[in-house]
C-alpha cells in the first residue's frame, strides 16, 4: 500500500535540549523524518525547544514551534494546528513520554489525532518493564529475574528474591538516569531512594544481575505488512553492566555463530510483533552468557535511538527516514535503497568493514564525580570509525575522540599506573581499554584479562596483535635506517641489500597502517617525527585508499558517495572535476562543542551546494546530521586529525577547506593544513592565531584603543602573587595549557589563590598561569557578526542574564539586550567593527564583552562560528552560517543583502541545560568553566514570558506559588532586596537560614526560619523532601557553609526543584513569574515570526 | 610473518598476492563471493560450493572458530576460501577448533591479506570466472596460463562429485517430540549435494527420508513408494543434468515434488523451461524475495549461479510464486495443477535468516492433501 492520503498534517515532537543520554542523534533522526514527510507532500508541524537543531530550521517544516516540550504547550499547539497525526518515535524518550501523556490526558482523542509509528499499547508494553516482562513470558522469551518496588521498604524486602549484585532501574527515565548496580543492602538503599525519586511514577525494578554477560543489540525495522528486517547487529566490547551508551561497541556482531545470531534475530522478530510495534524502527538488547550461550532479552525501544543513528551511519541505511515513510503507510518493499537506488529498502544491509563506536567522557569537568561506569549513562558524545579490521577501526576511533590520544597508546601519552591495574580492569572506567593493553604488557594472559573485564577474548587478542605490530615497529632498525636515508642524496647505484631493506620497511609500515597506527604513533615508536614518518611513507608509496559504505558489501553499485579510508589496494573515491569545498566537522560531542557546530556545518553545506560547489564533509560523529549521506555531496567518515584530513585533501584536491564551522577541532588543524599548502577559506589561520595569542591580541587591542581587563601571566608563585596585588582582586586565573575554560577559577584573596596554585600543579616557563582582572558584577555580552573583509555587520547582540564570570555557554542570554544604554550599545558596535577589520575576518566572528561601570571591555574574540549561531539565526530569521559560507567563497555582504544589524520586535531567551543530575558528588555551581550539555530557547513578545518559557523548556519551570528558599552571599543581599519584595508581593512563602532571614526581616520582608543541615531538624532538605519548597535561590557563599550549600543544591537538582544561583537569574525569574500571572504566552510558529520580520524589513527598505 | 605467500589469479589476468591461511597447494575453480557476515562454517561445508572458491565479503573471518554442529556436510566442500583477515584466536563457547586448523586438516587452501572488496567489485563487474590460487606457482603469468586450461563451470556436471554412491536412510539427530502424533510419511530426497539442515527440517515435519543418488531412476523411486520427492540443492550447471531432468519428468504428477535451489532449476527444466547463468550469482543471507500470493517479503539465504528463465516457462501450466526484489529474477514456481513447487533460495537457511521455514510446512500440507486425495 502506498502512502496514506487521509492524513495531511503531521506533528513531530523533537527531543528538546541535548542532555546526557539524548543528544543530537535525535536531531539527525528528526531532520530525516521531516525531510521524508515533506518530500511526500505532508504538512509538517514540529515542536522542539532546542534552537541549536537543524530540524528547527524553518525550511525543514511548515510550522516550527520553538516552545517548551510540556503537555500543556503541546495541547495548545494541537488545538491551534489540528494535525491529523502525531509521529512520536523520532524524538527519543522525550517524544514517546509526551505522546503517552497527551494520550492519558485525552488530548489526542479530543482533537482526533492519530498516533502513527507506535501506538500507545506498544509504547506501554515496551516502556513499562513489568508489562514487558509479562509479554516476554507469554511468548516464551527469557528475561532476567526481577521484582518491582514502589517504596524503599518494598525494595529492601523484595531484593531477597533476587540476590546481589542486582541492578536497579527506575521506570520511565532517560538513559538509565537514577539507576545503578548494588552489591550490598546499603548501596541498594542509596540507589533505590534516588531511583524512586527520579522515576516519574515512583517505580523501580530490581533485577537479577547479568553483569559480565556478553551484550548485543539488534536494530530492526518493520512495516505494517509485517515485513521485518535487521538493519544492524551490534556487539558491545564492554560486557553487561556498562550502559550501552558508555560502552565501546562494534558492528556487526563478531563472536556469535550464524546459528546463535539467527536465533537472536528470530527472538527480535517475535518481540517486535508481540510488543505490537506496527511500523518503524526499534532496538532490542540481549545478554548472552559467555560460557553457556544462555540468552535473555534486556529491553526494547519502539523508536529510533542513539543506536539506530549509529546503525544508520554504520550501514548506510537511513532508519529514521524509512521509519517516517513506513509510518505514513509505505511498505519496506515500496521504498528504494537510497545508496544503490536500484534495489529496495526491504533487505538486510551487509557490511564489509568493521565499525567501532567509542564514547566520549568529560569527567574532568565535574570534579568530585565518580568516573566508574555503570548502568547510568555518563558519556556526552561518541565517535564512530570504520576500518577493514577491528584493530584499524579501534585505533582510528581512539584518535577521533580528541582526548589527546593518537590511537591505542604508543603515542607518548600513556599514563600507566601499575597499582591501579587490577582495579582498572575489573571496574569499568573510561581508561579501561588502555589498561587492557597495559595488562598485556604486564604479562597477564588473555583469559585472565577476559575474566577481570568481561571483555571477550577475541577483542583482547586483537589488542595483543596491535602490541605485536607495535613491537615490530619499535625494534625495527630498518625503519629507522630507512628514515635516515631519506635525508641522504640518492646514490646512483643502490647498495646490495638496499632493495630488500626497502621492501621490508615498506611491508612493515603498511602493516602498521593497516593496524590503524597513526604517523604520530609510528614516530613515537621510532623516535622520529610525524613529518618524517609521513615523508617516508609517501616515499615508499604507502597511502590510504578510500572504500565505499554501500549497504551491500559491493554486491550492487553504490550511487551515494560515502567513504572511509583503508590501507588496501583499490581506491573507490574518484574525485570529480567540479569545484570542490571540504567542510570539516566538529568530531565527538563534548561539553563546549556540540550540535551548534554541526548546525553550522550543515548550513554551510546547504549554502555552498546551492551555489554550485561540490561539498565534501569530513566528520567522525555518528550522531550528526552532517554525517548523513545526503547532506553533503560526498562524505568521509574519518578522524579529524591532520594526517587523516590531509589524505582526503590529497585525494580530492579541493578548491578550499572550511575550518570555521566545526568549532575548535578544525580550527586546531588550520595551521597545519595551511602549512601543507591547503587553501583555508574565510578568515586566515594567521588571523585566528592573532585572536588566540594573548600577547598579539593584547597588542592589537591596544592599537585599536579597545580596553581589556588588566591581565598578565606569571611563572612563579611569588611573581603571580605580585601580579595579583598589582592588578587587585578578584582575579580570573587559569593554567595556560588548558583551553576552553577548563580549570579556570575566580579568586578573591591570597588564600584562594594559594589553593588554586596548589591544585593547578606544575607552573613552569612552559606553563605559566594566566591572570585576568575579574570584572565583578559586570554584565556580559556576546556579539555574533559577519564580515567580508570590507564590511562588518552585527547579527545580534546578546545580553547575558547571569553576570560575568559564568561561562557564556552556561549563561542564559537574551536578544535584544535590555539593560544597556544606547551609548554602550553604540560602543559595542564600534568595537565589533574595529575588531572585524583588525582581524580581517571573512565569515563569522563572535566577541564577548563585559560592561562594568559604563565601560565596555573585550573579553575574547573568536574568529569563527560560535555556539550561539543557530540561536541567533532563529532569533533574527536569517541563516547567518549560510551567509558566512558564501562570504568565504567570495560573496560580499552587500551581494548577500545583509548590510544592517537586524532588529526584532520580540524577545528570545537562550538557557543552558546542565547535567548535574548525572554526576552526583559534583557541586552544582556555575563558574568560568562550561558544564552545560545543551540549550533551549524561549520566544515571546513579552520578555518575562520568553524567560519563563526558557526555564520551563530547561525543565525547571518557574513556580507560580509556594515556598522559596533563599540563601545569599552577603554582597548579594542588598541587590536581592527588591526581588524579595516582589516575590513576597506575589504571595510566595519565603524561607531562609538565620543570616539571610535577619537581613530580610530587618527590611520588613516576612520570612520563615529554617535550619541549616547541621543546626537541627527539620532542616532545609527536609522541607524540600516534603515538597514545601518550589524554588531555591542560592548565590555561592563563603567557604564555611560550602558543604551545606552543596547538599542544598544537590537536593534541588535531584528533586527537580528550580534552582537559581545568581541574582540576575532571580531577577529574571520574578519578571517571568509576574508575566506568567498576568499575560497569556504567545504561541507562534518560527515561520510566522520570521515572516513578520521579513515584511518589516521590506517596509524599511521602501 | 612466517606465513607462506600465496598468489591468486583470475582468468582475465587480475592478480592478488596474499598470505596462505590453512593448507598449501594449488587449486583452480570458479571464483564467487558471499555477502553473509556470519556462517562461514556452513558455507564451507555446503556441497553446492563444489568447484568454487569463495570470497567472503565480511573481512574478519574465523572469529568464533569451528564447532561440531554447524556443518552442512561432513567436510568443507569449497575449493578455497579467500578472506581479508583470519582470526588468530577464536572465541565462542561452542568452539572446538580454529578455522585455520580446520582448513589445514581438510587440505583446503585459504588466502588472507588481500583487498577482498576490490576483488568482489571486480567479480561484480566482470562476472564469476575461473581463478587459480597457489602457494607454489607464485608467478602470476604462469598461474594464469594454468588457470586458462582449467575447465569452465558452464556445462559441467559437478553433482557427480557430491552425490552419494547408494541410497541411505536419514538418521535425524533429534528424536521427534512424543507429543508429535502426526502421521509419518516416507519420502525420497534426491541428494545433489544436499545440505544437512534441509534433511533436519524436513524430517522435523514428520517425514522419514530415504536419501538417493542423483542417478536414481524414476522407476527406482516408484519402487520405494514415497509420499513425495525432494529435489535438493547442489553445485554447477543444471542443464548438464539431463539424466536427472529426464527422470523427474517421468514421476512429475505422480508424487508431490519440492525443489530447492538446484532442485528448483531441475523442476523448471523438467517443466520445459530454460536456465541461464547469472553474471555473478546470488550468494548471501540478505536477499529480499516477495511471495506473489501473500505479498510478504522474506529475507532469504541464497547460493546460486544459475537461474530459471521465466519467459521459457509455459504460463498456462507454471506459475511464478516468488520474485527476487533486487533483480526481479525467479525465486519460486509451482505447477498450476500438479503437486510440485520449488524455490531458488534456501528455506533451510543455515547460514541465513529463518524467514522461509514455512515452506517446509507448506510441503507437508501438499503431501497431506495429495495423500488424502490418492
Amino acid at each position: 500500500m502506498p502512502k496514506r492520503t487521509d492524513i495531511r498534517k503531521i506533528l513531530i515532537i523533537g527531543s528538546g535540549p541535548i542532555v546526557i543520554g539524548q543528544a543530537c542523534e535525535f536531531d539527525y533522526s528528526g531532520t530525516q523524518g521531516c525531510k521524508a514527510l515533506l518530500e511526500d507532500g505532508y504538512e509538517v508541524v514540529l515542536v522542539n525547544s532546542n534552537p541549536a537543531t537543524i530540524m528547527t530550521d524553518p525550511e525543514f517544516g511548515h510550522r516550527t514551534y520553538v516552545e517548551p516540550l510540556t503537555p500543556e504547550v503541546l495541547e495548545a499547539i494541537i488545538e491551534k494546528e489540528k494535525p491529523k497525526a502525531l509521529l512520536p518515535t523520532l524524538g527519543g524518550q522525550t517524544g514517546l513520554n509526551l505522546a503517552i501523556e497527551l494520550h492519558r490526558r485525552g488530548v489526542l482523542d479530543r482533537f482526533n489525532v492519530e498516533l502513527i509509528g507506535a501506538k500507545v499499547h506498544a509504547i506501554e508494553k515496551s516502556e513499562d518493564r513489568l508489562i514487558f516482562k509479562r509479554t516476554m513470558a507469554e511468548i516464551g522469551i527469557p528475561v532476567p529475574k526481577s521484582v518491582i518496588a514502589t517504596t524503599l521498604n518494598d525494595a529492601q524486602q523484595l531484593v531477597r528474591d533476587i540476590g546481589f549484585p542486582c541492578v536497579i532501574r527506575p521506570s520511565f527515565t532517560l538513559g538509565g538516569t537514577g539507576g545503578g548496580i548494588a552489591y550490598n543492602i546499603e548501596e541498594l538503599v542509596e540507589i533505590a531512594t534516588r531511583g524512586l525519586t527520579l522515576s516519574p511514577i515512583s517505580e523501580i525494578m530490581i533485577e537479577q544481575s547479568v553483569i559480565g554477560w556478553k551484550e548485543y543489540e539488534l536494530e530492526v525495522m518493520r512495516d505494517h505488512a509485517e515485513n521485518f528486517v535487521v538493519i544492524c547487529s551490534i556487539e558491545n566490547v564492554d560486557a553487561m553492566g556498562v550502559h550501552t551508551g558508555d560502552s565501546i561497541t562494534v558492528a556487526p556482531i563478531q563472536t556469535l555463530t550464524d546459528k546463535e545470531y539467527q536465533d537472536m534475530r528470530d527472538d527480535a522478530k517475535r518481540i517486535i510483533n508481540a510488543i505490537g510495534v506496527e511500523t518503524g524502527g526499534a532496538n532490542i538488547q540481549f545478554a548472552v552468557h559467555p560460557r553457556t550461550g544462555e540468552r535473555v532479552v534486556i529491553e526494547m525501544n519502539p523508536r529510533v535511538s542513539r543506536s539506530s543513528a549509529l546503525a544508520s551511519k554504520a550501514t548506510g541505511f537511513p532508519i529514521a527516514k524509512i521509519a517516517a515513510k513506513l509510518a505514513v503507510g509505505y511498505r519496506l518493499d515500496e521504498l528504494p535503497n537510497d545508496i544503490t537506488k536500484k534495489t529496495p529498502a526491504c533487505f538486510e544491509p551487509t557490511i564489509d568493514y568493521c565499525v567501532v563506536k567509542i564514547p566520549r567522557f568529560t569527567f574532568e569537568k565535574f570534579p568530585g564525580s565518580d568516573p566508574t561506569l555503570g548502568t547510568q549513562m555518563k558519556s556526552v558524545g561518541e565517535t564512530m570509525s570504520i576500518g577493514r579490521t577491528f584493530k584499524e577501526a579501534l585505533q582510528k576511533g581512539l584518535r577521533s575522540l580528541e582526548i589527546g590520544r593518537y590511537g591505542l597508546g604508543a603515542d607518548g601519552k600513556d599514563k600507566f599506573n601499575r597499582e591501579r591495574l587490577i582495579r582498572r580492569l575489573n571496574t569499568p572506567h573510561p581508561e579501561r581499554i588502555f589498561y587492557v593493553k597495559y595488562a598485556l604488557y604486564e604479562g597477564l594472559s588473555i583469559d585472565e584479562i577476559a575474566n577481570l573485564t568481561g571483555i571477550d577474548p577475541w577483542f583482547i587478542e586483537n589488542i595483543r596483535e596491535i602490541i605485536e605490530v607495535e613491537n615490530q615497529v619499535k625494534t625495527s632498525s630498518f625503519l629507522v635506517g630507512c628514515l635516515d636515508k631519506l635525508d641522504q642524496p640518492e646514490s646512483a647505484a643502490p647498495q646490495p641489500g638496499e632493495q630488500e631493506e626497502r621492501e621490508f620497511c615498506a611491508k612493515l609500515l603498511r602493516k602498521a597502517k593497516q593496524n590503524g597506527f597513526s604517523d604520530r604513533q609510528i614516530a613515537h615508536l621510532t623516535h622520529t617525527t610525524e613529518a618524517q614518518v609521513c615523508r617516508l611513507r609517501k616515499h615508499l608509496g604507502i597511502r590510504p585508499v578510500f572504500k565505499a559504505v554501500d549497504t551491500c558489501a559491493g554486491e550492487f553499485l553504490a550511487q551515494t558517495p560515502y567513504f572511509y579510508s583503508a590501507y588496501d589496494q583499490t581506491n573507490e573515491s574518484h574525485p570529480s572535476d567540479k569545484k570542490k569545498i571540504i567542510i570539516l566537522g566538529g568530531g565527538p560531542n563534548r561539553i563546549g562543542q556540540g550540535i551548534e557546530f554541526d548546525y553550522c556545518c550543515v548550513q554551510a553545506v546547504i549554502a555552498l551546494k546551492k551555489d554550485g560547489y561540490e561539498t565534501i564533509m569530513i566528520n567522525s560523529n555518528p550522531e550528526t546530521v552532517s554525517t548523513d549521506y545526503d547532506t553533503a555531496d560526498k562524505l568521509y567518515f574519518e578522524p579529524l586529525t591532520t594526517e587523516d584530513v590531509l589524505h582526503i585533501i590529497e585525494n580530492e584536491q579541493p578548491f578550499g577547506v572550511i575550518v570555521q564551522f566545526g568549532g575548535q577541532t578544525p580550527l586546531n588543524l588550520a595551521k597545519f593544513l595551511e602549512a601543507a599548502g591547503v587553501n583555508i577559506l574565510g578568515t586566515s589561520p594567521e588571523s585566528i592565531d592573532l585572536a588566540e595569542d594573548r600577547k598579539r591580541f593584547g597588542a592589537l587591542l591596544a592599537q585599536l584603543g579597545i580596553p581589556q581587563a588588566p591581565n598578565s601571566a606569571g611563572y612563579t608563585y611569588e611573581e603571580i602573587e605580585g601580579i595579583a596585588h598589582s592588578i587587585g582582586y578578584p582575579l580570573m586565573v587559569r593554567p595556560s595549557y588548558v583551553l576552553g575554560g577548563r580549570a579556570m577559577e575566580i579568586v578573591y584573596d591570597d588564600a584562594q589563590l594559594r589553593v588554586f596554585m596548589k591544585e593547578a600543579g606544575e607552573v613552569s616557563p612552559e606553563h605559566p598561569i594566566l591572570i585576568d582582572k575579574f570584572l565583578d558584577e559586570a554584565i556580559e555580552m556576546d556579539v555574533d557578526a559577519l564580515a567580508d573583509g570590507n564590511r562588518v555587520v552585527i547579527c545580534a547582540i546578546m545580553e547575558h542574564i547571569e553576570q560575568a564570570g559564568i561561562h557564556s555557554g552556561d549563561s542564559a542570554c537574551v536578544i535584544p539586550p535590555r539593560s544597556l544604554s544606547p551609548e554602550i550599545l553604540q560602543t559595542i558596535r564600534q568595537y565589533t567593527e574595529a575588531l572585524g577589520r583588525g582581524l580581517n575576518v571573512r565569515g563569522l566572528m563572535n566577541i564577548q564583552y563585559a560592561v562594568k561601570d559604563g565601560k565596555v571591555y573585550v573579553l575574547e574574540v573568536n574568529p569563527r562560528a560560535s555556539r550561539t549561531v543557530p540561536y541567533v539565526s532563529k532569533s533574527i530569521g536569517i541563516p547567518i552560517a549560510r551567509l558566512a559560507a558564501r562570504i568565504m567563497v567570495g560573496k560580499t555582504l552587500e551581494e548577500l543583502g545583509f548590510t544592517e544589524e537586524p532588529r526584532i520586535p520580540f524577545y528570545t531567551v537562550k538557557e543552558a541545560v546542565l547535567p548535574f543530575a548525572k554526576f552526583p558528588g559534583c557541586d552544582i555551581i556555575l563558574g568560568p568553566e562550561m558544564r552545560s550539555t545543551g540549550e533551549v530557547m524561549g520566544i515571546d513578545p513579552n520578555y518575562g514570558l520568553a524567560f519563563a518559557k526558557s526555564q520551563s523548556a530547561a525543565n525547571s519551570a518557574l513556580p507560580l506559588e509556594g515556598g522559596i528558599f533563599i540563601s545569599l552571599h552577603d554582597q548579594d543581599k542588598p541587590r536581592f532586596l527588591p526581588i524579595a519584595k516582589r516575590l513576597h508581593a506575589l504571595g510566595f512563602r519565603l524561607y531562609a537560614t538565620r543570616g539571610t532571614l535577619e537581613f530580610l526581616q530587618s527590611h520588613g520582608i516576612q520570612t520563615q526560619i529554617v535550619y541549616k543541615i547541621a543546626e537541627g531538624r527539620p532542616n532545609v532538605v527536609d522541607l524540600m523532601i516534603n515538597n514545601e519548597i518550589q524554588m531555591v535561590i542560592n548565590t555561592p557563599l563563603d567557604k564555611d557553609s560550602k558543604a551545606d550549600q552543596k547538599a542544598i543544591r544537590s537536593n534541588a537538582i535531584a528533586r527537580n526543584i528550580t534552582l537559581l544561583t545568581t541574582i540576575a537569574a532571580a531577577r529574571a525569574a520574578v519578571e517571568g513569574i509576574e508575566s506568567l500571572r498576568t499575560t497569556k504566552p504567545t504561541l507562534k510558529a518560527l515561520q510566522d515570526y520570521h515572516h513578520e520580520l521579513d515584511i518589516a524589513r521590506k517596509k524599511c527598505v521602501k | 610473518m612466517a606465513k607462506k605467500r600465496a598468489q591468486l589469479v583470475l582468468e582475465d589476468g587480475l592478480s592478488f598476492e596474499g598470505t596462505a591461511f590453512g593448507a598449501e597447494g594449488e587449486v583452480f575453480a570458479e571464483i564467487v563471493f558471499n555477502t553473509s557476515m556470519t556462517g562461514y562454517q556452513e558455507i564451507l561445508t555446503d556441497p553446492s560450493y563444489k568447484g568454487q572458491m569463495v570470497v567472503m565479503t565480511y573481512p574478519l573471518i574465523g572469529n568464533y572458530g569451528i564447532n561440531d554442529e554447524d556443518e552442512e556436510s561432513p567436510r568443507p566442500q569449497v575449493s578455497a576460501l579467500i578472506i581479508k583477515e583470519g582470526a588468530s584466536l577464536a572465541s565462542n563457547w561452542r568452539k572446538k577448533e580454529s578455522l585455520e586448523n580446520y582448513l589445514e586438516r581438510f587440505n583446503i587452501i585459504g588466502l588472507e591479506d588481500v583487498d577482498t572488496r576490490a576483488l568482489v567489485l571486480h567479480i561484480r563487474e566482470k562476472g564469476a570466472m575461473r581463478a587459480g590460487l597457489s602457494t607454489e606457482t607464485l608467478d602470476p603469468d604462469v598461474l594464469l596460463e594454468k588457470t586458462l586450461q582449467s575447465p569452465s563451470m558452464v556445462g559441467q556436471d559437478l553433482v557427480r562429485h557430491v552425490t552419494p554412491d547408494a541410497p541411505y536412510q536419514f538418521q535425524p539427530k533429534l528424536a521427534r517430540l512424543p507429543t508429535d502424533d502426526r502421521r509419518i510419511y516416507k519420502i525420497v530426497a534426491y541428494d545433489f549435494g544436499i545440505k544437512r539442515n534441509i534433511l533436519n527440517l524436513v524430517s522435523a515435519e514428520g517425514f522419514d527420508i530415504t536419501v538417493v543418488p542423483a542417478t536414481t531412476t524414476a522407476r527406482e523411486v516408484e519402487d520405494i513408494r514415497p509420499a513425495a520427492v525432494i529435489l535438493s540443492n547442489g553445485p554447477g550447471d543444471p542443464e548438464a543434468l539431463d539424466y536427472v531432468i529426464r527422470e523427474v519428468r517421468r514421476f512429475l504428477g505422480k508424487f508431490p515434488i519440492f525443489g530447492i535451489c538446484l532442485g528448483h532449476q531441475i523442476l523448471g527444466l523438467a517443466l520445459g523451461g530454460k536456465t541461464y547463468k547469472l553474471k555473478f550469482g546470488h550468494r548471501g543471507a540478505n536477499h529480499p524475495v516477495i511471495d506473489v500470493e501473500t505479498k510478504k517479503v522474506e529475507i532469504t539465504a541464497q547460493n546460486h549461479g544459475f537461474c530459471v528463465d521465466p519467459d521459457s516457462l509455459d504460463s498456462s501450466k507454471v506459475q511464478i510464486t516468488h520474485w527476487n526484489l533486487n533483480d526481479q529474477t525467479v525465486e519460486g514456481l509451482c505447477h498450476k495443477e500438479l503437486p510440485a513447487f520449488s524455490v531458488q533460495y534456501h528455506p533451510e537457511a543455515s547460514p541465513g535468516p529463518h524467514d522461509s521455514r514455512y515452506l517446509f510446512a507448506r510441503f507437508r500440507k501438499m503431501v497431506e492433501e495429495h495423500c488424502g486425495r490418492a
